[in-house]
């Protein structure tokens, strides 16, 4: 049972990449091209040689923007899939009375705010040329510290609920874990330093839309891995119900 | 909740999803979380802030996979 569900939280994972990887390449890859060529000139005319051409030719920008760009959605579609797929056997029978499809949905929800969109209200997307290279490690370290602090409290915030669902019944119990989870989430961006590197000739344009498809490509793929999985639950559930 | 489960619910009963037993989870958890971690590891971070690896060939491989899922890459 949890290996049929890990092996096929890989596969949807796998999947949702693909599908991640056409909307990445279709509205990313444009922002992205502008911001190296943004950031190719702004090397030039600080008249130093331009860091971003010289790391270029080791992998070209067509590998980097096809081949490149599937094998890490594929390979983190499978990594996100996987622990998809156990978060699923914790969650089935444990979370409401809902079928596989609506709990996979759900839980793709879920991971999307959680792991995606809270992280990223603090910490967006950069485009290559935003961020300084003295900066790298503290933005890493912020970003990952935000990561892991929007998956513990949303534990945390989920234990609340069920704790209260007796009390208070589901729909308040529910509501209040929500409000648990945006209100501490607040105060951790509030503590947490903000970063500040777009430098001030770079396109606002650009930056808004490297930032939507930064989070298009994940929504896709979240939203991807939900359907996929839970049509996936569904089909072997009529095959073979349980019971 | 229950009405999107009743919405989706074909021949199955919202109620046929058995608990499983937590214990039975916990080992495929921890051996899929570290190769998780190691995957995620790869495509996010290895050869930015800090390297296992000597070089820029991993980073620059899937240089537009980590801008683009929001990952800080340089």
């Amino acid at each position: 049972m949890v290996r049929t569900l890990l092996m096929r939280g890989m596969l949807s994972g796998v999947l949702a990449a693909v599908v991640a990887f056409a909307v990445a390449y279709l509205i990313g890859e444009p922002p992205l091209e502008r911001a190296i060529g943004f950031e190719a000139h702004a090397g030039h005319a600080a008249g130093a040689a331009a860091a971003a051409s010289e790391t270029a030719e080791i992998v070209s920008r067509a590998v980097q923007s096809t081949l490149g760009l599937l094998t890490g959605l594929v390979v983190l579609g499978a990594a996100v899939g996987g622990i998809f797929g156990l978060t699923f056997a914790v969650a089935q029978g444990r979370l409401g009375r809902n079928g596989p499809r609506a709990t996979a949905a759900w839980l793709a929800a879920a991971g999307f705010v959680v792991l995606v969109l809270v992280p990223q209200l603090k910490y967006p997307a950069g485009p290559p040329a935003v961020g300084s290279a003295e900066t790298i490690g503290a933005r890493t370290v912020l970003y990952f510290l935000m990561l892991g602090f929007s998956v513990l409290v949303a534990v945390a915030a989920l234990d609340l609920g069920r704790r209260l669902a007796a009390r208070l019944g589901s729909w308040n119990a529910t509501l209040t874990g929500l409000f648990a989870y945006a209100a501490v989430m607040t105060a951790v961006m509030h503590v947490l330093p903000s970063l500040d590197e777009v430098p001030d000739a770079f396109p606002a344009a650009v930056l808004w839309e490297f930032r939507f498809a930064s989070l298009a490509t994940q929504a896709a793929l979240w939203a991807a891995l939900g359907l996929a999985f839970g049509a996936l639950t569904q089909r072997s559930l009529e095959r073979r119900p349980v019971r | 909740m229950s009405d999107i489960a009743m919405l989706s619910g074909t021949g199955v009963p919202p109620a046929a999803l058995p608990v499983i037993p937590l214990r039975e989870i916990a080992p495929w958890a921890v051996f899929a979380s570290l190769l998780a971690l190691l995957a995620v590891w790869f495509v996010g971070a290895e050869q930015g802030a800090v390297a296992m690896i000597d070089g820029n060939a991993i980073h620059e491989f899937v240089h537009d996979a980590r801008h683009l899922l929001g990952f800080p890459c340089h």
